[in-house]
């Protein structure tokens, strides 16, 4: 019997592997972007989690709107990311330092 | 029973897929594993029955969303080896804020279970109940105007995608839209009046 505690519990692994991959991935700006999409899908899932167990479609209506966001963030975080090989032919974060006061 | 059994299987991919993602040293790898935590998730999300949802998340994600990123990764010629220099240093780190959310969670979760509510099982769906429809109708009716504004900022975002990565090559031969429509007949052709010739 799946109850409301199994999926929290599903989504909060997932969020703290996540979060761990950001620091371990601190390097690799494209993987950080996986481990954002990460993120969003373990807060999916408390979103759809809570939608069943309290009976409300709500929930599910924000998923979709997270989804649609989520899906624009990664288009242009991605379109910058190309711009940004194309100048500097490298991607790790440590050499994005221009805009530092 | 079984779709308790089927939760925990697909769970299981689940974490174990979620942690190659962060520990894979292969962008590619990650990204494709990436891919089988949204399969799995879909799964999961079927099994809550969030139908609508879980075949959204395949079509967008694992067909748009990651099809993307695997083209970004495999475009850009990056040196992997360069990456997990002195990755070993940021070990503890993400243990202790990784072990901390994970305490965090289980402590109002499981040991408090939310004050009793996460105990619950779910309700009982009608024998006609159609999730589509019950989302198609709320997202419709009441939520008309935010689903406006979500297909706008997916407008923006994608003329956004393509303005930036937008490069005008030198030497192009590109139209001059303008000229060309502008352009009259006594510009092209020149008529001239001239006897005929004899045939030889």
């Amino acid at each position: 019997m799946i109850t409301l505690t199994h999926v929290l519990t599903l989504s909060g692994l997932l969020f703290a592997i996540a979060v761990a991959g950001v620091f371990l991935n601190r390097k690799n700006i494209i993987v950080l972007l996986m481990c954002i999409e990460l993120m969003l899908l373990a807060v999916n899932f408390n979103f759809v989690g809570f939608s069943r167990y309290l009976g409300d479609i709500n929930g599910q209506i924000f998923v979709f709107f997270i989804l649609t966001v989520a899906a624009a963030e990664s288009a242009i975080g991605l379109a910058i990311l190309v711009v940004l090989f194309r100048e500097r032919r490298s991607i790790e974060v440590e050499d994005l330092d221009t805009l530092q006061g | 029973m079984f779709p308790g059994i089927l939760f925990f299987v697909f769970a299981g991919v689940l974490i174990a897929a979620a942690l190659g993602v962060i520990l894979a040293r292969n962008p590619v790898h990650s990204a494709l594993l990436l891919v089988l935590c949204f399969f799995n998730s879909a799964v999961l999300w079927l099994l809550l029955d969030a139908e609508f949802l879980g075949i959204v998340l395949v079509l967008v994600y694992v067909g748009a969303v990651m099809v993307l990123f695997l083209f970004v990764v495999m475009m850009l010629d990056i040196n992997i080896e360069e990456f997990r220099k002195g990755l070993a240093s940021y070990w503890p780190m993400a243990a202790a804020v990784a072990g901390f959310v994970v305490f965090a969670m289980i402590n109002i979760i499981v040991v408090k279970h939310l004050g009793g509510m996460s105990l619950r099982s779910a309700p009982t769906l009608a024998a006609d109940y159609s999730n589509t429809r019950t989302l198609g109708t709320a997202l419709f009716t009441r939520f008309a105007y935010p689903a406006q504004v979500a297909a706008t900022i997916l407008l923006v975002a994608s003329i956004a995608a393509i303005v930036l990565t937008l490069r005008r090559r030198r030497g192009g031969k590109l139209q001059n839209i303008t000229q060309q429509v502008a352009v009259r007949a006594k510009d092209r052709v020149r008529i001239i009046k001239m006897a005929s010739e004899k045939r030889p």
